[in-house]
């Protein structure tokens, strides 16, 4: 039924019809419902029926963990934090949401930690995706190239890496900027060179640098400021009220979907058994982590307290794990050749140590160290083409 | 001592990187980074060159234009620091030129590859900053040679970093307004972006 509907509003969209111009949305509402049909039907080359529309859907799955684990600290951190406060209620919106539906602030209770939390989350993600697919749209009707599931993914790390107290003209500005400047005029899917929700967090990390970092916005309530454990390493002054169990678990204020190593590690399972994310480069990400965070151990420093923070920590906190496993990982700006991409990730990992230690302008560096793993990856990669050419023409110079 | 050199260098190379921190030598950064290749060879002539002419500049500078420097020659009162522009200009040319017609008589080999972009580099602004942060900072002529080397594999990366993007870039479909130079200035942005991880550091 439903294909007959959409055959039947698709003639208005072919060639000649009213609204041709619209055909790109059209074509990606098709998709979503049906398996595209044109497929490659001669290729020697298909070994798999894996196409692009299956390996965004798989990253999708594996951000659900994510997702619920974010949902349920972001409102537990919420709550707990109101009951320090003794707050019965939460003002705004949200509260009257949550009186509305009759649902208390108990941060005991996982059902209310999870409701408040994607009062958070939810709007965030519907405004990224209504502003970041009015972009997509735009340039694929002008453009004529085809709206793909992509989309879904950016659309769906961007919230993740924002913190939960971000106004959404902000969330929209950086979705806008990381579509429109990281990825659309490139020409979309495939083509960018940086990570486009990346991108987008850089943009506003470094417009917005009061709002977006600092103390006060790792929690969702007005007026609660919680260092995230990061920056309690780094400052002397903080006492560490933190344990590691607490951090791999994610029950840390940070960025929403950073928090927990668990559900990531769920994620990197199924990327990893799906053949999508790469497990090399998250190898790779997490040796260079551990090698140059014993080298900082071993060479210790009495003035700066990051010296000493060993490589468990460093692989829980901030967003090292969601970083190495969604955003390095990601096919189109990661380094393609297969030694290339050891080289890539090593370079991520030892930067992101180097950055959290000795930089103390940032007290995290995942998100740039993977750009800069970004810009250098063609490079990379042209290194290991060059090698391989040179090999097969020794082999057959006899 | 050496732990010195050692940050001024890495400062020089990455976190003041004279193209993507401070947007020197844009014109041939912009230009010449068609090809990995070619932008390998103008990346190390700009690291000989900067290594050759800020040294000598140092020297120049501390001999003869500094205020007082003149004083073997009988005269401490006087100041010719107005005239440092354009003698660093007139080293630069003068260097390049007996350079080139060294790597001619010598290592024709070398001469052949860097082709074109040693005269090139002569109006580089890169090269010319190169002796001026030397002046402002007041470097001694060991930082000097320390600072010139960093400065210049800095931009060496920058310019192969970018012409590895610009390789990538051939297969992307780009609106026609922005094609050539357009996604170049967009590409370098977003290369300074990430270059961003290191302001900030303290060596």
């Amino acid at each position: 039924m439903l294909r007959k509907m959409l055959d039947n509003i698709g003639k208005k969209f072919e060639k000649g019809g009213k609204l041709e111009r619209l055909f790109p949305l059209y074509e990606a509402a098709d998709t979503i419902f049906y398996t595209s049909g044109k497929v490659t039907k001669s290729g020697s080359h298909v070994r798999d029926v894996n196409d692009l529309k299956r390996t965004m859907t798989m990253v999708v799955f594996a951000l659900i963990p994510v997702v619920l684990m974010t949902m349920y600290n972001t409102g537990f951190q919420a709550n707990s934090a109101l009951q320090n406060l003794g707050a019965t209620s939460v003002e705004g919106w949200r509260g009257s949401v949550l009186s509305f539906l009759g649902i208390g602030l108990d941060s005991g209770s996982i059902f209310e930690n999870m409701m408040h939390g994607a009062l958070f989350f939810l709007p965030l993600y519907l405004v990224t995706l209504a502003v970041g697919g009015f972009w997509e749209v735009l340039f694929a009707t002008v453009r004529r190239h085809e709206i793909n599931e992509g989309f879904f993914v950016t659309g769906l790390l961007f919230p993740l890496i924002c913190p939960p107290d971000i106004p959404f003209w902000q969330a929209a500005l950086g979705i806008s900027f990381g579509v429109v400047i990281g990825k659309e005029v490139f020409g979309g899917v495939g083509m960018n060179i940086l990570n486009p929700a990346l991108t987008g967090r850089a943009f506003l990390f470094f417009a917005y640098p009061a709002q977006i970092s600092g103390d006060s916005v790792w929690v969702a309530v007005d007026g609660v400021s919680q260092a995230t454990p990061l920056s309690q390493f780094a400052d002397k002054a903080l006492e560490m009220t933190t344990s590691w169990w607490d951090a791999f678990y994610g029950m840390i204020p940070g960025s929403m979907g950073e928090t927990s190593t668990l559900a990531i590690l769920i994620g990197a399972a199924i990327l990893i058994l799906s053949g999508i994310g790469s497990w090399r480069i998250m190898l790779s990400v997490f040796v260079g982590m551990v090698l140059i965070a014993l080298m900082f151990n071993a060479i210790g420093s009495e003035t700066n307290p990051m010296f000493a923070v060993t490589w468990q920590w460093h692989f829980v906190l901030g967003g090292f794990a969601f970083g190495m496993v969604f955003m390095a990982t990601d096919p189109v700006s990661a380094a393609m050749t297969q030694k290339g991409q050891y080289i890539y990730g090593f370079l991520i990992g030892a930067l992101v140590v180097l950055v959290r230690v000795v930089n103390p302008a940032f007290p995290e560096g995942m998100m740039l160290a993977i750009l800069f793993g970004n810009t250098f990856a063609p490079v990379i990669d042209k290194i290991f083409v060059n090698k391989n050419i040179k090999r097969r023409l020794l082999r057959n110079a006899k | 001592m050496f732990e010195e050199y050692l940050s001024l260098f890495i400062k020089a190379i990455f976190i003041e990187n004279m193209a993507l921190a401070f947007f020197l030598g844009m014109c041939t950064f912009l230009a010449v980074s068609k090809k990995v290749d070619t932008a390998i060879g103008l990346g190390i002539a700009v690291v000989v060159v900067l290594l050759i002419t800020v040294p000598i500049n140092n020297l120049v500078y501390h001999a003869i234009l500094a205020p007082g420097a003149l004083a073997w020659a009988g005269m401490p009162d006087a100041d010719l620091s107005f005239l440092g522009l354009i003698t660093y200009i007139g080293v630069i040319a003068a260097t390049v030129q007996i350079l080139e017609m060294f790597l001619d008589k010598f290592v024709p080999s070398l001469y052949n590859a860097l082709g074109i972009f040693l005269p090139l580099i002569t109006v580089n602004c890169a090269i010319l900053a190169g002796s001026l942060f030397m002046v402002e900072r007041d470097y001694t002529f060991v930082e000097s040679i320390v600072y010139s080397t960093g400065s210049g594999i800095g931009w060496a990366i920058a310019i192969i970093g970018l012409a590895g993007i610009r390789e990538k870039l051939k297969y992307s479909n780009i609106p026609d307004g922005l094609k050539g130079l357009g996604i170049t200035f967009i590409a370098a942005g977003l290369m300074a972006m990430a270059f961003m991880l290191f302001s900030g550091i303290q060596l």
